[in-house]
């Protein structure tokens, strides 16, 4: 049994207090740096290099890598119209950041609403909510991504909402099945015993205690959604040019692959070292957000489950 | 100097924890003879099952170490034997039981297999292994043995699952028998069958019984001999009889002490009229009728106890009052208007009056939320009992009532000991300066000093406050220090009913009787009596 | 257990049912067949003909009946790009996805659960490391990027392997090799995490004090036990493949039912669509019923 230990007496402020935790895991501190620069360059990264990124230089054409006699910006080398990759690959992040935010922000927000509702509404509710989520399991994304991508155009708004359609069922299910463990458990009967009205247990009681296990799923199902951007792009039915992705920069370099690998291989990097990153964050949040297991982090120890 | 069949020899075993090394055990020594009880008494955190893990071979589940010490099983050091002779010792020379046997059954094996397979294990043929379990299940009384090999352990009931267990450590007629906790979670019925069914298995192989618990009734109804243990150390050793009469060390004193079931019987007062009238309380989940016409009344500041075994619907009937669930029949007065009949924002203003405290408050409080959040939650609830300027001096106060300090209001739930969790939840309780508070084996899961604080805590402010109290208690000598009266519930009706001296001291119904006769007495000379009576009850 | 699977059986049908009517209607928002498959300077009369002979004229609601009752009979009409039947045509694809989908899933399951269950009995060795480090490439990984990597490395420099096609065995390794890597991120995990949740279990702990030796506790007490998780996480991820692995199929040329799928949708092949979609769909629910089978025979908690 534990006993009460004093060092939350100070309670320091939550965020040097996550802060501390993350310094703990080292892995997990380099991906936050990484993903940190990433939204540095979706956020500043058109502005500062739109101009560079979509001048076309015929003498750079496909241009080696690690070089710096053209400059700074051709350290990746260039791709086939002559465009510097480092620059392209920056000004990519937004695009590709924004697409992926978009879809998980969104289909978070409905999939875990209607899994609140069908996890604390009757059982009819709950069943046609459930059925619902199945169908978008088992309708082919591809098949769903073509037919909204041809009715509308293939625009970022439109890709946003294909991607977070597929990916609605996994907060769904996983809310719903959340909140049927979670009404259960005693201290939300204990909310009851006091009066609290549903809406108070729903946003105090309930959310607050499947809000990490959500946000932990999101950090992981960003990575997921811009995979499956990527791909779509890559097939040409995502973004179209002059609109860049990562995604769609590995599909204009395969055709350069055996004389220019790098036009492929910079933005296929990037690609990896963003979706790892948010891999390694969410392994660390899942234990920081989890007051049971905190302590493995806040001892700095080394961690084991 | 004799050889012992088990001697433990200066002991250590030290653990990695969340907080770090802990030593578990420091320097602990004992013996166990051929043919005798041993019970190792200890509260949780005393390192009672540290021992035991160690002579089993399972001091790597958590990680931990022995740093010193011997442990001779005839004359061997188990300690220095290689790990193929240790697996070979087990099961066939040492057996163990555990506390929780459906998790220790391993759920997707048929029993019968999981029996024979001890034996198995060991090299016995599996038509052999097969023939003793089926003899073995006969034994330990299993109905239709035949059938019961081929089930899974969720098909049986928690005193049967235990028996199981008991059948799988007996296959090879072990010398020891190691029962960790063996009868903690089964109803005092079932408990005292399982204690008489080792002591007369352990009467026909003359093996050596340890036996560790937490229960001074236990030790004075099974154990020959009890070595107490505090924080990792053996603080005294004796028989039950010297222990509870002789007992030199301050902490088996306190345990003593806190042992319930020995003050006087209070006297319900008849004066004041009735704040509750429950009349013909009904609950079915579809077929099956878990609660049959109960009427009880409750007068204003009566402590009212509802006792019953696990399935006598005891719990409904907090529940059902609550509106925690809804009731099927039957009517619910509080002061005139019938709690059953409100709609749910009728009874938000109703719900001030009536407060619940939990069995287990590590599930009863919101662990996202810190004590002040947790306290105040109730003003944030109903508006109006408290300006929100004053909730942080009202929590300084209420934590000083239950016997906490003002600055734990800063504190989340998983920082306290049980104890100081319970009494959070009583504090939460008492924020709505209710009339009734409801107590559902609030403090069956805490250790018997600290439930006997608690039990203090609830009886002052019962005094203090004149609150009614409904204390659902399956554990009956905590009742009868704490109640009025006494409810006796089996099978979902109201068996009998009556002031607590009516009850404990002149029971009438037969099942009043045999529950009376099946609790342990922590006096191992009134647990001799006890035994004669439910010896002839059972005739 | 019957019930179970029963109760399972009606909730998949529903699902399919929507998805079959969800199909027909979002399929013909998609634009006119008859615009896309007849030249641009196609006179409105062909036009007309050509929507006549494919029932396209019809209102809505009729070229539905039709459509259902087609459906139930099992028939597709023909592709409107290679004069077969459209069953014909996917069930071809289909049998190439099977066999890819199979292999890959067998060599997955082996290897994650191999390697995971050998990562938990060694929490925090080397060998852990090695298997979240591969879990984690697994997880993150593009498979487009490691597919067009993989040509570059194995078979434009090294030349040890083809390119497209699946005329010889070496045809296989390539794709194969690329759909291995994500499963085999994902299972591993599960099975590490069950691996370890099941050693540490009471269970465990009795068999050890009976005295069973350490093998038969891995294999026979632990492995089942920690299964389960891991079956339902098998599933998920063979009906992916089952889906067609388009990105796949489609860099290495592989003839399979998700190149088929995107092919038919670029070219607005009605029929073929339909039929993968429901092919497909009912080979998912056949996995998921085996599934539901495997589970209830290793957990008979669930049986009863």
């Amino acid at each position: 049994m534990a006993t009460p230990t004093t060092d939350d007496t100070k309670a320091p402020g939550a965020l040097r207090r996550y802060a501390r935790m993350l310094w703990a895991d080292k892995l997990a501190c380099a991906a936050a740096l990484f993903l940190l620069m990433m939204l540095l360059f979706a956020v500043f990264g058109p502005t500062l290099l739109d101009g560079a990124a979509s001048k076309q230089n015929l003498r750079a054409r496909n241009a080696a890598p690690f070089t710096l006699e053209r400059g700074f910006l051709y350290l990746l080398g260039g791709d086939a119209l002559g465009r510097p990759l480092l620059a392209r690959i920056i000004v990519a992040a937004q695009n590709t950041l924004v697409i992926a935010a978009g879809a998980v922000a969104a289909s978070m927000a409905v999939g875990a609403t209607l899994g609140l509702i069908a996890g604390y509404a009757g059982r009819t509710t709950g069943e046609v909510i459930m059925r619902l989520a199945d169908v978008i399991m088992s309708f082919p994304s591809l098949l769903l991504a073509v037919i909204v991508l041809y009715m509308l155009e293939p625009s970022i708004g439109n890709l946003v909402l294909v991607l977070a359609i597929t990916r609605i069922p996994i907060y769904l299910r996983t809310t719903r099945a959340e909140v049927l463990e979670v009404r259960e458990r005693m201290f939300v009967q204990a909310a009851q015993v006091m009066g609290a009205s549903t809406l108070r247990i729903i946003f105090r009681h309930i959310l607050p205690v499947i809000l990490p296990t959500l946000l932990t799923i999101a950090t992981l199902d960003f990575a997921f959604v811009m995979l499956a951007e990527s791909a779509l792009s890559f097939l040409g039915i995502g973004i179209q040019p002059p609109e860049i992705t990562w995604g769609l920069m590995v599909s204009q370099g395969r055709q350069y692959l055996t004389s220019a690998w790098w036009l492929a291989f910079w933005p296929g990097l990037a690609i990896i070292l963003t979706t790892m990153s948010l891999n390694l964050l969410s392994s660390w949040m899942r234990i920081a957000l989890n007051p049971t297991q905190r302590w493995r982090l806040e001892l700095g120890g080394k961690r084991n489950d | 100097m004799t050889e012992h069949l088990l001697e433990v020899r200066d002991l250590s075993v030290r653990f990695h924890t969340a907080r770090g090394m802990v030593n578990a055990v420091n320097g602990i020594s004992w013996h166990l003879d051929r043919g005798e009880t041993l019970a190792i008494l200890g509260e949780s955190g005393s390192g009672k099952s540290v021992s035991a893990s160690a002579i089993m071979n399972l001091i790597d589940c958590p990680p931990g170490e022995i740093t010193s010490g011997q442990i001779l099983f005839e004359g061997r050091d188990l300690l220095t034997l290689d790990a193929e002779t240790r697996r070979d010792i087990n099961g066939r020379r040492i057996a163990m039981i555990f506390q929780d046997p459906l998790s220790h059954l391993n759920p997707v094996y048929p029993v019968g297999w999981q029996i024979a397979e001890a034996g198995m294990a060991h090299g016995l043929p599996r038509a052999k292994a097969r023939a003793r379990t089926l003899q073995l299940l006969t034994r330990v009384g299993i109905p239709d043995p035949e059938a019961a090999m081929a089930k899974y352990p969720h098909q049986f009931s928690g005193g049967q699952r235990q028996r199981l267990m008991i059948a799988m450590a007996l296959v090879l007629k072990p010398d020891i028998l190691i029962a960790d906790e063996p009868t903690t979670a089964l109803d005092v019925t079932v408990q005292a069958e399982v204690l008489s069914l080792l002591e007369e298995l352990q009467e026909e192989t003359g093996m050596g019984l340890l036996l560790i618990t937490h229960d001074l009734g236990v030790v004075a109804e099974a154990a020959d001999r009890a070595v107490v243990m505090e924080g990792g150390r053996v603080v005294e050793t004796g028989t039950p009889r010297d222990l509870y009469h002789g007992a030199s060390h301050p902490y088996t004193r306190k345990l003593l002490a806190a042992a319930p079931g020995k003050g006087e019987m209070r006297q319900p007062d008849e004066a004041p009229a009735p704040i509750l009238q429950v009349r013909g309380l009904e609950k079915s989940y579809g077929p099956f009728r878990a609660l049959r016409g109960v009427d009880f009344d409750l007068r204003a500041g009566e402590t009212l106890a509802v006792v019953g075994e696990s399935g006598s619907g005891k719990s409904t009937v907090a529940r059902l009052l609550l509106r925690l669930e809804e009731a099927t029949g039957g009517s619910a007065l509080w002061k005139g208007e019938d709690l059953l009949q409100k709609s749910p924002r009728q009874m938000a203003p109703l719900r001030r009056q009536l407060q619940m405290v939990f069995q287990d408050p590590t599930q009863s409080l919101a662990p996202h939320m810190s004590v002040f959040q947790i306290i105040s939650e109730a003003w944030a609830i109903h508006p109006g009992i408290l300006p929100k300027a004053r909730w942080r001096a009202r929590v300084a106060e209420l934590l000083e009532q239950v016997g906490l300090r003002p600055e734990h209001a800063e504190r989340h739930p998983h920082q306290f000991s049980g104890g100081q969790r319970q009494r959070i939840a009583i504090a939460r309780a008492l924020a709505l300066e209710p009339e009734l508070i409801i107590c559902d084996e609030a403090v069956s899961a805490l250790d018997v000093s600290i439930q006997a604080q608690v039990i203090d805590l609830l009886g002052k402010l019962r005094d203090e406050l004149g609150l009614a109290f409904i204390f659902i208690a399956h554990d009956l000598p905590v009742v009868r220090d704490f109640a009025d009266r006494v409810l006796v519930m089996q099978k979902g009706e109201i068996v009998e009913q009556g002031s607590v001296a009516q009850i404990f001291d002149a029971p009438q119904a037969l099942y009043t009787q045999r529950l009376l006769a099946a609790g342990l007495d922590a006096d191992p000379d009134v647990q001799a009596d006890r035994r004669a009576a439910r010896l002839a009850l059972a005739k | 257990m019957s019930s179970m699977l029963g109760k399972r059986a009606v909730s998949s049908f529903i699902s399919l049912m929507v998805l079959i009517v969800l199909v027909f209607f979002l399929s013909r928002l998609t634009g006119d067949p008859a615009a896309l498959y007849l030249p641009v300077d196609a006179s409105e009369a062909m036009r007309d003909n050509f929507r006549e002979i494919h029932g396209l004229n019809d209102p809505v609601l009729v070229q539905f009946t039709h459509y259902i009752t087609d459906l139930v009979c099992f028939d597709f009409g023909d592709s409107l790009r290679k004069a077969r039947p459209a069953l014909e045509v996917v069930l071809d694809s289909f049998t190439w996805t099977l066999q890819l989908a199979l292999i890959t899933m067998a060599l997955v399951s082996a290897a994650a659960i191999a390697l995971g269950s050998l990562a938990a009995f060694h929490v925090g060795s080397w060998l852990d490391r090695l298997a979240s480090g591969l879990s984690l490439i697994g997880a993150s990984a593009p498979d487009f990027w490691i597919a067009i990597v993989g040509i570059v490395l194995f078979s434009v420099t090294l030349g040890w392997l083809p390119t497209s096609g699946t005329g010889t065995v070496w045809h296989w390794v390539l794709p194969i090799a690329v759909l291995f890597i994500r499963p085999f991120g994902l299972i591993l995990q599960v099975v590490r995490g069950s691996m370890i949740t099941a050693l540490g279990s009471a269970y465990v702990k009795t068999a050890r004090a009976k005295g069973v030796r350490n093998r038969p506790v891995i294999f026979v007490h632990t492995l089942r036990n920690a299964m389960l998780p891991v079956i339902t996480v098998i599933g998920d991820q063979a009906a992916a493949l089952l889906n067609g692995a388009v990105v796949v199929e489609t860099i290495f040329g592989f003839p399979g039912v998700g190149k088929l799928m995107i092919d038919s949708i670029l070219q607005r092949d009605f029929n073929v669509i339909l039929a993968a979609i429901m092919v497909t769909a009912l080979a998912i629910f056949l996995m998921n019923l085996l599934i539901d089978i495997a589970y209830a025979l290793l957990d008979p908690r669930i049986r009863t």
